[in-house]
């Protein structure tokens, strides 16, 4: 791949990235100049209790000086304390990203695959029974709201058919490892992945279907049907590769969305990721927690963006060459 | 007597559009020699790359391609799918219309190249297709090593070479032209024009070559046949049809003298009133009657007429020309 395509890309993830860093800062001062003040509010603190408190969470200095600081620590990994449990938000995070990743991570592959092959056969076959059922399923599911599709099934295969637990990470106090903790875990995220699977569907296929009818009539389609090839490698070779592309920014871009992606679904199954975490977050709310997550899925969006770049300068020769 | 390359017999071709039927050719029947080359030219929507298309079967499946279309011999409208597979590109290939958008953007033009040859000799090894991909590429005047370069990053002309290039690849009998030159600007036309002349001479091949511009087809084909409304109108030696064209449709065409480089005037040659007509309303009797400027009031539009004696060689499909006016 052009060098100069890769540098000026990373370049451009790079001064985003700066801008939201910076962005943070001044948006949390706006909606919250002084968190001691309102956390404690009502209780008779002491000028030292407040002062100390103050000092703890470093909003007594300048505002210059805080900028400088908070750019120093957050390139240093360390995102301030938790107002809730005082516990380092980076700890915070890290227990919660882990079951985020494997639940989301898994929905939005699966569905991004399932999505694409349902919309690439609705299309080649278009006007047909397998065309139309397909387009139904994923209109009805992706018009579906995600916490109401969580509870229908939360109520039809955990409560009453009992073939899921009703929610968590894995059985209360168990001490598996191995293979038996992973099945018991993937138990648990059974439900809550099919509900975000059955959720994300419908915007891959029916993307897909529209990117291959726009395909289906291009004349190198007709040129490849002429010179004697099969009707399987016309589309194998010549539609999808040519009606993948749309669909690759916006797959990346939703793996950025991974991390942010399901608060209600999370909510309802009580998943202890990222999801239930801002959740928690928003109640108190706790600025340090909301400060670090909003980051965090900031900075993802944009790695996920400068990944959908570079991947479609890799699959199109035009973005790549020109 | 040798057999032909492409004789089609009695040719219809309906289309079914949003529930109507569209009869775009109307009873055809063209012969092509080995070697042999023919214009084929008309409005645009008369049905000349219906004709092209329905060759190879390329039609859409809902189409009704009715009479026959014998490729050395053989019957297209009967073969199996498999055989029909075997049969595009082999027998006959075709530049398509649309040059610009005929190559796979995101494939290398040598690779869309190799794929045909692949496709019909699987027993061929990478490398010598992959030379044989250079010496196609050479053939049209363009460096071998062009064949690792996408579509886009080509010129115009030099894309309308890959396709003549990739039609050449498994040595077709018969080559179909649709409009080759249409899409490119004067200079880049003659240039095109003339790699299709020579590898038409040096290879042998037979060729039909459609256009809307008659001026282009008397100096490159043999014969020459004049569509209107799904019907070939006028046939004969190209000179001689181009020179005294007895189809007042055929004049008015001649004279037409397109202006190459402007799309716009062949839709409308000059000193020809009116729209060419919907395949689906179709006027009774002559279908060129209310444009032509030499009807006969009581006559053309109840009389159907078709293709008659004109001449040595020649036919034309007008109550002006056999009987007592034809000299
Ligand atoms: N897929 C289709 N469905 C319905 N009607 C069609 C279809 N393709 C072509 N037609 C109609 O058939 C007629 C002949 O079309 P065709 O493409 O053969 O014309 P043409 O002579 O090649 O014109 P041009 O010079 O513009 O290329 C036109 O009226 C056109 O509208
Ligand atoms: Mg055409």
């Amino acid at each position: 791949m052009n060098p100069r395509f890769v540098v000026a890309k990373v370049t451009g993830a790079i001064g985003t990235l700066a801008f939201v860093l910076a962005f943070n800062f001044f948006l949390f001062r706006v909606v919250d100049d002084n968190p001691v003040d309102n956390l404690f509010r009502g209780r008779n603190l002491s000028p030292t209790q407040i002062a100390s408190l103050e000092e703890r969470f470093g909003v007594g200095d300048p505002l210059a000086l805080q900028f400088v600081k908070y750019v120093r620590q957050t390139l240093q990994g360390d995102l301030g304390l938790s107002i809730k449990s005082s516990r380092p938000v980076s700890d915070v995070i890290m227990d919660s990203l882990w079951p985020t990743v494997w639940l989301v991570g898994t929905a939005t592959a699966l569905s991004m695959v399932i999505g694409t092959l349902l919309g690439i056969h609705a299309a080649w076959k278009r006007g047909t029974v397998t065309d139309s059922s397909a387009t139904a399923f994923s209109m009805i599911t992706y018009s579906m709201p995600d916490f109401w599709m969580a509870m229908v099934l939360l109520a039809a295969f955990a409560i009453n058919l009992r073939w899921f637990p009703t929610g968590g990470f894995e059985d209360a106090g168990s001490t598996a490892t191995g293979l038996s903790a992973f099945l018991d875990q993937a138990h648990h995220m059974a439900l809550p992945a099919i509900t975000l699977t059955l959720g994300y569907i419908g915007e891959y296929m029916i993307l897909m279907r529209a990117s291959m009818l726009d395909t289906v009539s291009e004349d190198y389609l007709q040129l490849a049907r002429a010179k004697g090839l099969r009707d399987t490698e016309v589309r194998r070779r010549h539609a999808v590769p040519n009606a993948l592309l749309p669909l690759v920014s916006l797959s990346a871009l939703n793996f950025g969305y991974v991390l942010s992606g399901a608060i209600a679904v999370e909510a309802i199954y009580s998943w202890p990721g990222l999801g239930r975490a801002t959740f928690n977050a928003l109640e108190g709310p706790d600025f340090p927690v909301l400060q670090g997550l909003f980051l965090l899925f900031s900075a993802s969006v944009i790695v996920a963006n400068l990944l959908a770049d570079l991947l479609n300068g890799y699959l199109d020769p035009r973005v790549r060459l020109s | 007597m040798t057999e032909a390359v492409l004789e089609l017999r009695d040719l219809h071709v309906t289309y079914r559009a949003a529930g109507v039927d569209v009869p775009a050719v109307r009873g055809v029947d063209l012969t092509i020699g080995p070697r042999d080359t023919l214009g084929l030219a008309g409005e645009s929507g008369c049905g000349k790359s219906t004709i092209a298309g329905a060759v190879l079967r390329l039609l859409p499946r809902a189409t009704r391609v009715e009479g026959e279309i014998l490729l050395e011999g053989q019957d297209v409208l009967k073969l199996r799918p498999g055989k029909v597979r075997a049969v595009r590109w082999t027998t006959a290939a075709i530049v398509f219309q649309g040059a610009l958008h005929s190559l796979n953007p995101v494939q290398r033009v040598g690779d869309q190249i190799a794929e045909a040859i692949e496709t019909h000799a699987r027993t061929r090894s990478r490398r010598t297709t992959t030379a044989r991909v250079g010496e196609l590429l050479e053939r049209v005047g363009l460096p071998a090593r062009r064949r690792r370069e996408y579509p886009h990053q080509l010129s115009g002309g030099q894309r309308q070479r890959v396709l003549i290039a990739l039609a050449l690849a498994c040595e077709p009998a018969l080559l179909i032209a649709d409009e080759p030159t249409t899409a490119l600007d004067v200079m880049v036309q003659a240039q095109v024009l003339s790699v299709l002349e020579d590898l038409q001479r040096d290879a042998g091949l037979a060729l039909l070559f459609i256009t809307h511009d008659l001026s282009v087809l008397r100096s490159s084909c043999r014969r020459l046949a004049v569509m209107y409304a799904g019907r070939i109108v006028e046939e004969g030696p190209s000179g001689a049809v181009f020179d005294e064209p007895r189809h007042p449709y055929a004049r008015a065409l001649a004279s037409a003298f397109p202006t190459i480089g402007d799309p716009a005037s062949r839709y409308r040659p000059s000193g020809l009133a009116g729209d060419p007509p919907d395949p689906t309303a179709l006027p009774t009797g002559c279908p060129f009657h209310p444009r032509c400027p030499v009807v006969v009031d009581d006559v053309c539009p109840s009389l159907d007429v078709r293709l008659r004696p004109a001449g040595p060689a020649r036919e034309a499909a007008c109550v002006h020309v056999g009987g007592d006016d034809d000299g």
